[in-house]
Order: structure tokens, then sequence, then C-alpha cells
């Protein structure tokens, strides 16, 4: 990743332009023609360091509702449990965390009776104890994108 | 849910919670999908961000791949209820802190603000965890860090919007 690239990425980490040539637009910013900007953008997707390119929805915006969750599960059985809680395609994350509460995943769902509901199946699928409903109270931040420095930039 | 979104939108917007098509006109390729001229996609989209269905648009980014390797969860028990806005938002001013937030504490779950770090390294991480604690005087904190990545994905909220299933 070079720093036309870096240039690149910060631009579209939260702007990329909503219009007919989007890559023109992009290319402009970084001194690049339409095609070398698409092919330079093209390469981060297929390369990875994109894992991503469109809206990133809000589930509060579109009048859902998400929640982070956690199990305290005995340790030999953390994969079994993983796998059962990975079904669900309202879990978008899923991880196991050193602590005494092992394994911590997010729900999203349209409303509150099917997180009720979700989380009331995988406790009695799971049989390793309740899941622990953390869902927000206040929330001050959420950061959508990492600046990166250029080597040669401001 | 809410009730404004039509079908229609919903079919839309599946198009844009995955990787927009690489073209150099992908809304053109949208709208050809959808049935749409690429005018009018290009407005819908516009306005989807206007009323927030989306928080942004744009790349997203996997993290370690950036060069950001680490990351921890900072959980931090702050039992004074009426000081909890303060120091969440003390917490989040940090640049290293990505997400902050208040949730429930329980029974043998005294933790109370929650703050994604990210840093090169878990000792990086750490320190500046430390630091945090020591800007708001919260000795009572820890920082979780994961072991293993058992999913992470982005929610596919239109594969199973009301009226659009089997699409």
């Amino acid at each position: 990743m070079d720093d036309v690239d870096k240039k690149i990425l910060n631009m579209i980490q939260t702007g990329f332009p909503v219009e007919s040539h989007p890559y023109q637009s992009i290319g402009a910013v970084v001194g690049l023609s339409e095609e070398d900007a698409f092919n330079r953008v093209k390469a981060m997707v297929d390369s990875g360091v994109i894992r991503r390119l469109g809206a990133s929805f809000d589930s509060r915006g579109l009048g859902w509702t998400s929640t982070l969750c956690a199990m305290k599960v005995p340790s030999g059985r953390i994969e079994e449990a993983a796998a059962v809680v990975g079904e669900y395609p309202g879990v978008t994350h899923n991880y196991e965390r050193a602590h005494e509460f092992n394994l911590w995943f997010t729900l999203i769902a349209p409303d509150e009776e099917t997180v009720s509901a979700t989380l009331g199946e995988i406790e009695s699928r799971c049989g390793m104890g309740p899941v622990y409903n953390m869902p927000m109270i206040q929330k001050f931040k959420i950061k959508v994108d990492f600046q990166f420095k250029e080597a040669g930039g401001d | 849910m809410k009730k404004e979104i039509t079908p229609r939108d919903a079919d839309i917007m599946a198009h844009l919670q995955g990787t927009l098509p690489m073209t150099l006109t992908p809304f053109a390729d949208i709208a050809t999908k959808v049935g749409l001229t690429e005018e009018e996609v290009i407005a819908k989209v516009r306005d989807y961000g206007e009323k927030k269905y989306y928080r942004r648009f744009g790349a997203t980014l996997r993290h370690q791949k950036a060069g950001f390797r680490a990351n921890g969860m900072g959980i931090w028990s702050v039992p004074d209820q009426a000081s909890r806005k303060e120091i969440g938002e003390k917490l989040a001013s940090f640049i290293e802190v990505s997400h902050a937030y208040e949730r429930p504490s329980f029974e043998g779950w005294p933790y109370h603000l929650f703050t994604m770090i990210h840093g090169q390294t878990e000792q990086e991480v750490r320190d500046i965890a430390r630091r945090m604690s020591e800007a708001v005087g919260i000795d009572k904190y820890d920082v979780l860090f994961s072991i293993r990545e058992f999913k992470k994905t982005s929610m596919q909220y239109f594969d199973h919007w009301p009226g659009r299933e089997g699409k």
C-alpha cells in the first residue's frame, strides 16, 4: 500500500462518490485517470485490504435493534457454543475473549421480541447457562474510519 | 423495522450491502438489475443516506491488513451513574478508541463502559488503556483481547426483508 492508495482509502472510507462516474472523481482528487483510480481500488478489493465497498447500514436507522451478548462457556466447549451462535444470520461478530465471560457476540434483529426469542433458543440449544444481554444504554462514539498518515504528506 | 421502507427500496439496498459491482459505473449496473434508471438509483442512494439508513458509504477495511494489528475491548467500572456520561466521553476522546458505549452491569459483571481500543500490538493497547485510566481516574478496568474470531460479517439485512423473500 503506497501513499496514493492511502490517500484513496482516506477518501473512500467515508466518502465514496455516489454519482455516475465515481472513479473519475476519486482520480481527480488523487491525480489519476478514471481507469487508474478504478484499478487501484479493484486491486485493494481483490487483495482483501478493502473488505467491503458499499453502504454501512445502521440497524437503528433501519428501525432494527442490536445488542452485545456474552456467555460463560466451559473452556472445552467453546467451539460447540460458537458453532450454535454462529448459525444465526443476525449474529455478525462472534469472538472468544480471555475472561470468565469468554464467548462474545453481537446480535442484530428486526425487533426486541426476536432478540429475546433468539437468545432463549441459544440458551436452550447450548445448555451452558445464561446468555447475558447487554444492549447499549448510551453511545459515546462510533468511529467509522481510520485515517492514514502519508509518508510525504501533512 | 421502518414501514416507509418499501420492498423496492429493499431491492435497491440489497445491492449496497455487499461490495458494489466492480465496474466504472456501479450505479448504472445496479439500475439495470432493479429496473430503474441510473439517475433514479443515484437519487435513491443519496436519499437513504439523508434518512440515515446507512452510517456511511464507502470502503470497510480489513484492519489487520491495513496495519492495525491489535484491538482490545476495554471495560470500565463506573458505579456512580451520574459520572458515566462525562467519563464515557473522555474515554471516547482518545483517537485510538473506535467505539464507546454504556451497557448494563449485573451480578458478577461490575463494568459499565465499553471501549474498543486499537493499536499495533497488545502491549500498545494495554498502554493506551493505562493512559485512559489515568485520564479518567478509574482503576477498576480490564482489557479483553480476542483469542479466536469465529465470525465477522456485515449484516445482510435485505436477504430476509419482508416482501422480498426468495429473491
